[in-house]
């Protein structure tokens, strides 16, 4: 349908034409009017609702791991003690000598290749083949699960160490802190993930979606995948790269 | 067949190159900390490497490449506030330290 277009006269120059406002829905009022008007039939992302709200949780969930690390960068860049080496923190001592943050390395390639194995899931649920996307996905929680039980290794082995929230016997108290609060959000998402990720995999070999036809669910938990992976990354360069 | 019109339906082998890329980027970071390279080779190092990787991820796995830009704009814009958050916090802390020096030792 096509608005009436009225001219407003302007001061200067051309009048310029102004479509009319489309006419509101009328039936509903209070909350059912608000519901109607929100829920109106404009569309700005032309995707599915559940992909566009993905995509705005993970922009919120950018927000809170950006908050954390400026805060990190913050303490680092103000304590007038020196900072602990995360080169030597992180490093196991293995065949005789100290390797350099090698437990960090290996859960950086796990967690890429769990990413990989999602993308491939995403794949084949595109392809209908839900035997083969559900496998994939299994393969990434347990990928997920891996790194998880390496984060705890590694903060059992910090806390052995005496790594404290308040303090820690290798320099800047805020060291403990910091690695405590990012690691461990980060550990708690990818927690929150391989039981997202298993309880999709579960519905799809059940053939929930296959009935539905609609497998987007797949991407979607493979965008929430893909950003733990993203945020690992940043992780890994600012806290135990730096 | 899309049954949504926005499903994102790619060769397999684009997401292999990546997987591979995404490795050898994450080798080349680890070999920035255990060839032990200092100062301003080793920040932009480890910058250049991170942005890569975290590229490739966004724009391959999470399919932003193949998004509309209205999508694009709406969740890539936004963290530029971060950057800002960053500079300010940057010579917050900055300041802080100098007066540390100062006043506290």
């Amino acid at each position: 349908m096509s608005s009436p277009a009225t001219v407003i006269p302007m001061p200067h120059g051309e009048p310029v034409p102004v479509p009319a406002p489309a006419p509101a829905p009328a039936a509903a009022s209070g909350w059912r009017q608000l519901v109607a008007d929100w829920s109106a039939d404009r569309q700005a992302f032309h995707v599915s609702w559940g992909k566009a709200m993905m995509w705005i949780f993970l922009l919120s969930d950018t927000f809170v791991f950006g908050s954390f690390l400026t805060g990190y960068m913050t303490v680092r860049g103000s304590t007038t003690v020196a900072w602990p080496n995360p080169s030597q923190v992180f490093a196991l001592h293995i065949g005789g000598s100290d390797v350099p943050l090698i437990l960090i390395a290996i859960m950086t390639f796990v967690l890429i290749t769990s990413s990989g194995t999602m993308a491939m899931a995403v794949n084949f649920a595109y392809r209908r083949d839900r035997v083969n996307a559900a496998a994939l996905m299994l393969v990434t929680a347990g990928f997920g699960e891996m790194f998880v039980g390496m984060q705890a290794f590694e903060w059992s082995k910090l806390i052995m160490e005496g790594v404290r929230p308040w303090g820690n016997p290798m320099g800047a108290a805020q060291f403990g802190s910091a690695f405590f609060m990012i690691t461990g959000f980060h550990g708690l998402h990818v927690t929150i993930g391989v039981i997202y990720l298993i309880w999709v995999a579960v519905r799809l070999l059940r053939g929930r979606y296959e009935r539905s036809g609609n497998y987007q669910i797949v991407e979607i938990a493979g965008l929430y995948w893909h950003f733990v992976d993203l945020v690992w990354v940043f992780i890994f360069a600012f806290f135990y790269l730096w | 067949m899309a049954a949504h019109g926005t499903a994102q339906q790619h060769p397999i082998g684009l997401y292999l190159k990546v997987w591979a890329l995404l490795f050898v980027l994450s080798a080349l970071s680890y070999m920035v900390d255990y060839f032990h390279f200092q100062g301003l080779l080793r920040w932009s190092l480890i910058v250049v490497l991170m942005l890569l990787k975290a590229g490739l991820i966004v724009a391959v796995f999470m399919h932003m490449a193949w998004e509309r830009m209205a999508l694009i704009c709406a969740i890539l814009v936004p963290p530029v506030a971060l950057l800002v958050l960053v500079g300010m916090m940057a010579s917050e802390a900055g300041y802080t330290f100098l007066s540390r020096l100062l006043f506290f030792r």
